[in-house]
Order: structure tokens, then C-alpha cells, then sequence
């Protein structure tokens, strides 16, 4: 059979050994090459999406072959309801910010190579099924994202990007410690995510406990969870446009991604111990996000801390452990990746014509860039979660499958949506309404790539607000399957 | 049918946010057709529930709670009947008015595009067969609403109007979304027909919470106290939207919500009896206000509160035919007054009532639709106004007596504030120059004439001429409604509305002076001060407790991050000195290395 998430993962690695053989200053054909290869890989994503069966159980596109014996290390690969949307999520964002990667100034062979092996990176630690392999992909992504935000980033990019690292890798040592000890404990000793979730739940809470947390806080740092989120708006601002979409459409939901794989299914006693304080943690990051992200006065700190804020829908769905707040949770991981990398994209407009990103230095944008105000409404209101738009149904089935468990914390947790709505509606104002300004009213409306790259966001915002059962019939059984584990 | 009479409008709104731009002005057409045809097939639908009786449309599965499928439909029953007439004939003149008042605007075309998407997201509001899909709509009409306040989006008071409505609302919609999640929770169903037969002994105290906070999302909606304050404000939009949405048709979704989840009200008395008070309460402040203001879109702004405050007394003393039928009457009335406003504005450029006077002798139609509209809204038979708000007092007078007083109290300052905009508008002298003042074109006075038909006739259905047969319309199962001809509170209700008009007479066209109330003057003219006591109580803590969270995390628990980090960095910087490089240092340190660890290990071994 032809190995097609192999494909998947492997083809951006192999476009930057590609890259690599490019004269440098044939600055041209270096960016058609990325766009080919991250537009091969979406067409293989979709393909992957049309192939998939969401009526069976299980993983599906199965790759498993034995990779190092002695330590019975497999290369083991497949999809299930869990992953298969996020893979077409990083496919697509990984194309479209490509796409946006046009502005980018120096040194475009270096952005490009690295910019493929990330995208190799995000891609495997999905597919990944085995958790040594697992291990080695999540931690290929900080690399390259260290440099990317090091050396393509804004003034304090050297800071943003050290702490991104220094974070991100703390967490993974932590982790590391925790697949260890999965490993030995099981007998034979198996890396096997499947055969783990087998073993793991036998164990006492105590040591569940222990392994839950070893784990957690690794992806807590990545998703991220109060109050490990410190990194996020500085690497979000000063990273460029394009690693902006990557790092909030796609990084944050590794983390998210990790709590469903890894979590739930190995330790369910302990996550059930957990629950009530995940979801403590989601309505603080709710309402805690919403409201930093209200006294910011740049725009992308704004949308940084915003998604803080939503990530708190995802942790309050997980932590409600029923179908419905599960749905809710994975849902609102693939909505916040489209609505929230559109954001990203936006803003990068902004930032490329201003070189500035203080919300005072705009203004009456909506009569001189009305298609730039269309799509920045458009996402905004999605954003904010209304009715219609995708953004509303992950968040209204998060808090609708915690309210039975958590009533008062999720009525709190609602205070959450008027902060929301207080925060977007106070950026529209001061960016597309009021007077014109007159620096910012000579700017340039949208060009044509800047749309392509938002109309295809835009019309899944809208397909999904109505439609939401395209995106919940792939997770649906998937999502039942862990259930039982409960 | 019935599902297919959003598209129509949707399908006006999709035409024209893509093409608008080359149609032009031929947009206009296509919202209007649009909204005609709703009409036609609104009517079409009246006749068959009049055949057929209420009917249900379950249009598919959206998604699933809990393992149970929520599908979506349509209700149609006389409620819903009712409101789609309502809606569909006061959009499509509303429409028709807009296209010579919105003439020659930039954004004619976005005018009609949002204007038919809220006409869209209307209907399906009042189609909507469950609580969830009444929601999505109920933002949609709330969206449209931010939109069209905002129209004139260069006007900073225009960009914050539309803000604080959306916020204002968002508030309500949240104590609504609440209270949804309660109901669901208790009774496992969000259906409304279900409402019918739910079972609340054992959970009165739950049900009593999801009642109000369901009624939470009403008050927000239709501007009821303590949520009030968005509407006035919201007059910053085009007239034409006022008229629309801020008086006949979104608004009064609050009280379309606590007649559709009647049932639940009705289960619990307190909650009931709350909707009256809260109904009373704002009917009687915002009269009061109206009854100093100078703006004249303003005035009709808090007359719309306040009757929207009575159309909430009424449903909270158990006249649950009452409200909806001055609903009703009220939609048509008060889109005429406002229209009138906007064909006035139109010709003087302003909206000061202390600079115009003796219009009426430069604006026939106007002024003499603008007077019907006024008798309507005072309550002077034979015209609408009167035969729904005297069903009003007599619900009140048998079911409360208290909120009876409120809703006597209310339309004697009714009667008064209308004749007193009269007055000072269309008659006396003029008191600035007028004489570039004109009649509005045809396609403004056109709607304004077929509405006041409307104004004067509609009562009449719900009048005892007619045998009350809006009543026995809206109520078919209720064999217990007892038809009932108050002549005293009949004659009461004349009483009050000719002693206000009177003494609107006396004061701004005789001249007569009042006895000086100069506290409370300046306590209604500025509004009870409720702006500036929620800018003090509300949004400067809210701002501050924001700020404070913002430097919470940047000093506090980023400052513990980089805190770590310098932590690391200097006990480094303490081992450091230990790389010196000399091999001699390493084996002393080696040295003493093993002779501890033999130390520890003989320790070990002795004791055990």
C-alpha cells in the first residue's frame, strides 16, 4: 500500500534537502518550491480526509514497522478521529503561511528549509503512535522554531525565542522522564501508545498521578495552561506573520492533542482525579486571557492573548469528560487553529504596510481598506464566538458538556464570552471605525495573494459555524473510544 | 412553506454584499422583492394555520447533546404567524422608505445587504422551533443590529452606540445562554413545545433561575431596566434602522422570547410576577425620561422602552394576549412615529425639537401621518394604541394592583410626551429658519400613509367591534379566556390619555407654567444618571481589574519565569569558579569525593 502519511510527514524534509541544492539568490524559485511541496502535501492531507473512513473504530493508513529492536522502538504511524483533523489543519495553515512567507527579507533559503522541517516536525508529532517517535517529532519542532523566531523576528527576538526553547524544553525533559518511566513499567516494555493505554490504567492512582503530571506540564507549557503561558505572547510577537499562524494554529494543539492521546486514554484515573482542577485552570485561562488581552494596546499581543483565552474552551471540554465537551474540546482545537491563524494573517497586513501594531495608530480602515475590513469583521466575529461561525459551536459544546459537571464554574466561565466580545469589538473599533486616520488611510487594500490566503480560512469559519457535523463525524467514534476508559 | 421564508431576504443579502457594488441602486429592489415575497408566502402560512392549525417543520439533525440529537425546525402557530406578518409587512416598507432615505449614501448597497440580513435572521428567530437555533438568531438580529447602528461608522458616537449595544446585549445573551444550559440540564429537552408540559415540582428553585435568566436575555434584548441604555444610544444609526430594529421588530424579540416560554413563566409565579415588575419599572423611567428629552429620535427611543416595559407588565400579570397584541399594534405605530422622525430629520437636518416648530404647514403628509401615529401611541380610540394598551390595564387591574397603578401612571405620561413632540415639532411657531424645509419624496411618504392605515385599523381586530378576535387567535385552546368589557377601565383609559394631552396643550402651546421641579428636571434630563453610575460601578473597575490582570502577569508570573531563569544563571555563576581547568583541583575534589562517599556508605553499614 502506498504510504501516504509517510508521505505526508517526509515530503516537506525532503523539499528542504531540495531547498538546500538551490542557489541562494534564486530567491524565485526557492519560494515556488516551498509553495509546490506545501501545496503537495495539503492535496495529500485532503486526500488522507476523503480516504478516511469515520464509521470505523481505530486507526486507519496504519504504518507500523519495527525501527530499533532492542528497544522495541517502532515506526508506527496512523489516523484516527483524534488526529485527522488536525493534520488537514497544519497542512493547510503550513500552505497558506507559505504563502504569507512572501514578505519575508533575508536569508529566504535558511526560512524555507527550516520552515519545511517544521512543518515535518508538527505533522509527525501528530501521526506519530509511538511514543519514542512521538518524542523525537515533538522535539523537532522547537528547533527550527527556535531559529525561525530568533532570526527572522521582531526587536526582541533573541529573548522570544530563548524562552520559547528554554520553556518548551523544560516541559519535554519533564516528559521524557514520564515516557521512560511508561516504558520500563510496562512489561515486555513497549513504547506502543495502544499497548500503554492498555497497561498504564492498571496502574495505582498514585503513580498515575505522577506519570499525568509528568506529562501534563509539558503540554500545559505548549497548550498553554495558567500559568505556564508567559512564553506565548512574546514569542507571538515577535515572531513574523507566518510562524505567528504556525505557532498559534498549530503548536498550541499539539499540547491540546497530548491531554487527549497521551493523557486521558494512559491515565484516566488520574485525569479523572484532575478534573475538577482542569477545569479550574480552563475558566481561569478563559477569563484571566480575556482580560489581558483587554488592557493590550498592540494588536498581535491582543490575539495572542486571546487564544490563552481560548484555549480555556478546549481544557473546560476535556476536563467535562463526556462526548459532548469532548466534541466541544476538538472542535474548538481545529476552529481556533483556522479562526485564530486568519487573525494572525490580518494582523500580518496591518503590520507589512504600518510597521506598526499600536492600535491607536489606526483608524476608519473600514472606508479605506473595505476588504481588509471584511475579513478582519468577519474573523473577529468568529472569534468572539458568534452564532453562524465556526468559533461558537466548539465553544458552546465545551461549555454545554461542562455545565452538568461544573454548573457554577462554567456559569463564571461565561463571563469569559462578554470579556470577548468587550475586547474584539474595542480592536474593531479602534482599527476599522471612527475617522479616517490620515498615515493609515493611505494604505493599500488587500492584494491578491494577502485574500487567497484568507478566503479559504473564511469559508471554513462559515461552512463549520453551520455545518459543524463536517468536522465532528471524523471525531465522533474516536471520541466515544475514549470514553471508556473512564 | 414556512422554512423557505428566511431564504428569501438571505438570498437578498447574499446578492447584495457580492454584487452590490455593480447593481447600485437596483439593490434596493432586490431587498424589497425579497422581503415581499416573504410576505406573500408569510400570508400564504397565516391561511394555512388558520386551515390546518399549528404545525411543526423538524428540518434535520445540527448536532448532538449528550448522545441525544438536537434537530432543528420550524414552529409555526399563531405566535409565530403574528410576528412573521409583522415582520415581513414592516420590512418591506421599511425598505421601500429607505430607498429615498438612504439615497446618494456611499454604502447604499452594505445598507441593503445588512438591512436583508436582519430581515433573514428575524424570521428565523421567530420560526426557530428550540431554544438553540432562537439563539443563533437572536445574535444574528444582535450582529445586524452592531452593524447598522455602526452604518455611519465615521462618527465616533456611531462606533461606540454600536458597541455598547452589542456589549449591553452580550450581557443578556450570556444570563440566556446560562439559563439554557439550566433548562437543558433539567429538562433534558430544548424544544419549546416541550415547555408545555414540563414538570417543575421538586426543582421549583432551578426552574425559577432558568426562567429569569432566560427573562436576563430578554431584558438585554428589549432594553428593559437595568440594560436600557443601549437603545437610546443606538439612534445613532439611520433612522430608517431605528425604526426597524429598534422599534418594531428586534427589540420585541425580548418580549416574543417570554410569550414563547410562556409555559415555563407561568410554572413559576415569582418569575412571572419579576417579568411585571421589571416590565413596570422600565415603562415608568423611560416615560419619565421621554418626557424632558430634546432629541427627537431619543424621545421615541425611551417611549420604545417604555413600551416594550408595558408589553412585559402585561405578560407578567398573566395577559398574555395583551402583550402580544400590543406587540403588534405597538410595531406599527411606533415604525410610523419613527419614519415620521426620520422624513422630519430629512427635511431639517436636525434633531433638536427645540429647533423646529410649525412643520406642519411645510409637510402635510408627514405631519399628519406623524399625528396618527401619536394618537395611536397615546391611546386615543378608535386607533390601535388604545385597544391594546386597555387590554393591558385590564389584565393589570385584575392581576395586580400595583403594576396596574405603574401602567395608569404610564400612559397619562405617554399621552403627554407625544402631544408635547407634537406639539413642538409640527405646530407653534418656528424657532429656527425652515424655509429650505420640503416634503419627503413619494417613496418615503408612501409607507408612511399604508402604515398609518395600519396604525389607525389594527387595534380593531382585538377590539370588541370585532368580537376580540386576535385574542381568540392567539389563544385557540384557552376555552377559559373569558371575554371580558371593562367600560369603566375603558373610560379611565381615555381619561388619562386626553388629561395628558391636554396638559401638553397648556404647557407648549398656551404657555402655562409648571411649578418649578428643578431636581427632578435635571435627574431626567439626564437620565436617571444610570450612564454615568454603570460607567463608575461597571465599566472603570472592569477596565482597572483588566489592567491590574495585565500587570499581575507581567510583573508577577512572567517575573517568576525570568525570575527562575536568573535564579539558574547566578548559581552557575557561584559553581563556575570550580572549572578553573588545573588538573590538581580536580583531583583534590575527587579525593574528598570518595572519602565522603565512603563515609556516608560505612555510616550506612554500621547501622544496620
Amino acid at each position: 500500500m502506498f504510504p501516504l502519511l509517510s508521505s505526508i510527514i517526509f515530503l516537506p524534509l525532503a523539499a528542504a534537502l531540495g531547498i538546500l541544492l538551490t542557489p541562494r539568490n534564486n530567491v524565485r524559485l526557492i519560494r515556488t518550491f516551498a509553495l509546490s511541496a506545501t501545496f503537495v502535501v495539503l492535496c495529500l492531507s485532503v486526500l488522507l480526509v476523503i480516504k478516511f473512513n469515520s464509521a470505523l473504530p481505530g486507526v486507519q493508513f496504519v504504518e507500523h514497522h519495527l525501527w530499533i529492536a532492542p528497544m522495541n522502538a517502532w515506526y508506527f504511524l496512523g489516523v484516527d478521529g483524534l488526529n485527522v483533523a488536525m493534520v488537514f489543519l497544519t497542512a493547510l495553515l503550513g500552505f497558506l503561511a507559505c504563502i504569507a512567507s512572501g514578505g519575508i527579507g533575508h536569508s529566504q533559503k535558511e526560512y524555507f528549509v527550516l520552515y519545511l522541517i517544521l512543518m515535518t516536525g508538527m505533522l509527525g508529532t501528530f501521526l506519530a503512535l509511538d511514543l519514542f517517535l512521538f518524542y523525537i517529532f515533538w522535539e523537532a519542532v522547537l528547533i527550527p522554531m527556535y531559529f525561525l523566531i530568533g532570526i527572522w523576528g521582531g526587536p526582541r527576538k533573541e529573548y522570544a525565542a530563548m524562552k520559547f526553547l528554554l520553556y518548551t524544553l523544560a516541559g519535554s525533559v519533564i516528559m521524557l522522564v514520564g515516557i521512560l518511566v511508561a516504558y520500563f513499567s510496562a512489561s515486555p516494555h513497549t513504547f506502543n501508545m495502544f499497548e500503554l493505554a492498555q497497561v498504564m490504567p492498571l496502574f495505582d492512582l498514585r503513580l498515575q498521578i505522577f506519570l499525568f503530571l509528568s506529562f501534563y506540564i509539558a503540554f500545559a507549557i505548549k497548550v498553554p495552561v495558567f500559568p505556564f503561558h508567559t512564553w506565548l505572547p512574546d514569542a507571538h510577537v515577535e515572531a513574523p506573520t507566518p510562524i505567528s499562524v504556525l505557532l498559534a494554529g498549530v503548536l498550541l494543539k499539539m499540547g491540546c492533542y497530548g491531554l487527549f492521546r497521551i493523557c486521558l486514554p494512559f491515565f484516566p484515573d488520574a485525569t479523572q482525579y484532575f478534573s475538577l482542577s482542569l477545569a479550574v485552570l480552563g475558566a481561569i485561562n478563559l477569563i484571566y486571557g480575556a482580560c489581558v488581552a483587554m488592557a493590550q494596546t498592540d494588536f498581535k499581543k491582543m490575539i495572542a492573548y486571546s487564544s490563552v483565552s481560548h484555549m480555556g474552551f478546549v481544557l473546560l471540554g476535556f476536563a467535562s469528560l463526556n462526548i459532548t465537551g469532548f466534541n466541544g474540546a476538538l472542535l474548538e482545537m481545529f476552529n481556533h487553529g483556522i479562526i485564530t491563524g486568519a487573525m494572525f494573517l490580518l494582523v500580518g497586513v496591518l503590520y507589512d504596510r504600518a510597521h506598526t501594531r499600536e492600535l491607536d495608530q489606526f483608524g476608519g480602515l473600514s472606508a479605506t481598506m473595505p476588504k481588509y475590513a471584511f475579513f478582519l469583521t468577519f474573523c473577529t466575529l468568529g472569534s468572539l464566538g458568534l452564532p453562524g461561525l465556526s468559533g461558537f459551536v466548539g465553544e458552546f459544546l465545551s461549555l454545554i458538556g461542562a455545565y452538568p459537571v461544573f454548573p457554577k464554574l462554567t456559569a463564571i466561565s461565561c463571563l469569559g464570552l462578554i470579556i470577548t466580545a468587550g475586547y474584539f469589538l474595542f480592536m474593531i473599533q479602534k482599527v476599522l471605525l471612527g475617522p479616517v486616520n490620515p498615515v493609515a488611510g493611505k494604505y493599500p487594500d488587500m492584494n491578491k495573494w494577502e485574500t487567497l490566503t484568507l478566503v479559504p480560512l473564511s469559508v471554513i469559519i462559515a461552512v463549520v459555524g453551520v455545518y459543524p457535523a463536517a468536522v465532528i463525524k471524523f471525531q465522533q467514534i474516536a471520541l466515544e473510544a475514549l470514553l471508556i476508559f473512564k | 412553506m414556512a422554512q423557505f421564508i428566511p431564504l428569501f431576504p438571505f438570498l437578498a443579502f447574499v446578492i447584495n454584499i457580492f454584487f452590490g457594488k455593480r447593481l447600485n441602486q437596483a439593490s434596493a429592489w432586490v431587498s424589497i422583492v425579497a422581503s415581499g415575497m416573504a410576505m406573500l408566502v408569510s400570508i400564504q402560512t397565516f391561511f394555512e394555520q388558520q386551515a390546518h392549525q399549528n404545525g411543526s417543520i423538524v428540518l434535520g439533525e445540527w448536532l448532538s447533546l449528550y448522545g441525544v440529537p438536537l434537530k432543528f425546525g420550524v414552529t409555526v402557530d399563531a405566535l409565530s404567524v403574528m410576528m412573521l406578518l409583522v415582520v415581513t409587512i414592516v420590512a418591506t416598507l421599511i425598505k421601500i422608505y429607505s430607498v429615498g432615505y438612504m439615497h446618494g449614501d456611499p454604502r447604499y448597497s452594505r445598507y441593503f445587504a445588512y438591512i436583508s440580513l436582519f430581515t433573514a435572521s428575524m424570521l428565523g428567530l421567530v420560526l426557530a422551533d428550540n431554544f438553540i437555533l432562537l439563539y443563533i438568531f437572536w445574535e444574528g438580529v444582535g450582529l445586524c443590529s452592531y452593524l447598522l447602528i455602526a452604518f455611519w461608522f465615521e462618527r465616533p458616537a456611531a462606533a461606540k452606540a454600536g458597541l455598547k449595544a452589542f456589549i449591553t446585549t452580550r450581557i443578556g445573551d450570556t444570563g440566556f445562554l446560562i439559563g439554557i444550559f439550566l433548562l437543558l440540564s433539567l429538562t433534558h429537552s430544548l424544544r419549546f413545545s416541550d415547555l408545555a408540559h414540563v414538570n417543575v415540582a421538586g426543582n421549583e428553585t432551578f426552574f425559577m433561575v432558568a426562567a429569569l435568566l432566560i427573562f436576563f436575555g430578554a431584558v438585554g434584548k428589549s432594553a428593559q431596566f437595568p440594560l436600557h441604555v443601549w437603545l437610546p444610544d443606538a439612534m445613532e444609526g439611520p433612522t430608517a434602522i431605528s425604526a426597524l430594529i429598534h422599534a418594531a421588530t428586534m427589540v420585541a424579540a425580548g418580549v416574543y422570547l417570554v410569550a414563547r416560554t410562556f409555559p415555563l413563566f407561568l410554572a413559576n409565579p415569582a418569575a412571572l410576577e419579576f417579568v411585571g415588575i421589571i416590565g413596570g419599572i422600565s415603562a415608568l423611567m423611560a416615560a419619565s425620561i421621554a418626557t424632558v428629552n430634546n432629541d427627537i429620535k431619543r424621545v421615541l427611543a425611551y417611549s420604545t422602552v417604555s413600551q416594550l416595559g408595558l408589553m412585559m407588565l402585561g405578560l407578567g400579570v398573566g395577559g398574555y394576549a395583551a402583550g402580544t397584541f400590543h406587540l403588534m399594534t405597538h410595531a406599527f405605530f411606533k415604525a410610523l412615529l419613527f419614519l415620521c422622525a426620520g422624513s422630519v430629520i430629512h427635511a431639517v437636518h436636525s434633531q433638536d425639537i427645540r429647533t423646529m416648530g410649525g412643520l406642519f404647514a411645510k409637510m402635510k403628509i408627514t405631519g399628519m401621518t406623524f399625528i396618527i401615529g401619536a394618537l395611536a401611541l397615546a391611546g386615543v380610540p378608535p386607533l390601535a394604541g388604545f385597544w391594546s394598551k386597555d387590554e393591558i390595564l385590564l389584565s393589570a387591574y385584575h392581576g395586580h394592583q400595583g403594576l396596574f397603578m405603574v401602567a395608569v401612571l404610564t400612559s397619562f405620561l405617554t399621552a403627554f410626551y407625544m402631544a408635547r413632540l407634537i406639539f413642538l415639532v409640527l405646530f407653534g411657531k418656528p424657532r429656527s429658519d425652515i424655509s429650505h424645509a420640503h416634503e419627503s419624496p413619494v417613496s418615503m411618504t408612501f409607507p408612511l400613509i399604508v402604515l398609518s392605515v395600519f396604525a389607525i385599523f389594527v387595534g380593531l381586530i382585538g377590539s370588541p367591534l370585532a368580537g376580540h378576535a386576535f385574542q381568540a387567535f392567539i389563544l385557540p385552546h384557552e376555552g377559559a379566556h373569558e371575554v371580558e368589557i371593562n367600560s369603566m377601565i375603558m373610560w379611565l383609559s381615555v381619561l388619562i390619555a386626553l388629561t395628558g394631552i391636554v396638559l401638553a396643550f397648556l404647557v407648549y402651546m398656551k404657555g402655562l407654567k409648571l411649578p418649578a421641579f428643578g431636581g427632578l428636571y435635571r435627574l431626567l434630563l439626564n437620565k436617571y444618571y444610570v450612564d454615568e453610575i454603570y460607567q463608575e460601578i461597571f465599566v472603570k473597575p472592569a477596565l482597572a481589574v483588566c489592567r491590574g490582570a495585565f500587570g499581575f502577569d507581567f510583573r508577577f508570573i512572567d517575573g517568576i519565569v525570568n525570575g527562575t531563569a536568573s535564579c539558574v544563571q547566578r548559581l552557575s555563576a557561584i559553581f563556575r569558579p570550580l572549572q578553573t581547568g588545573l588538573v590538581q583541583n580536580y583531583l583534590l575534589f575527587q579525593v574528598v569525593g570518595i572519602i565522603i562517599f565512603i563515609l556516608i556508605l560505612g555510616g550506612l553499614c554500621f547501622r544496620f
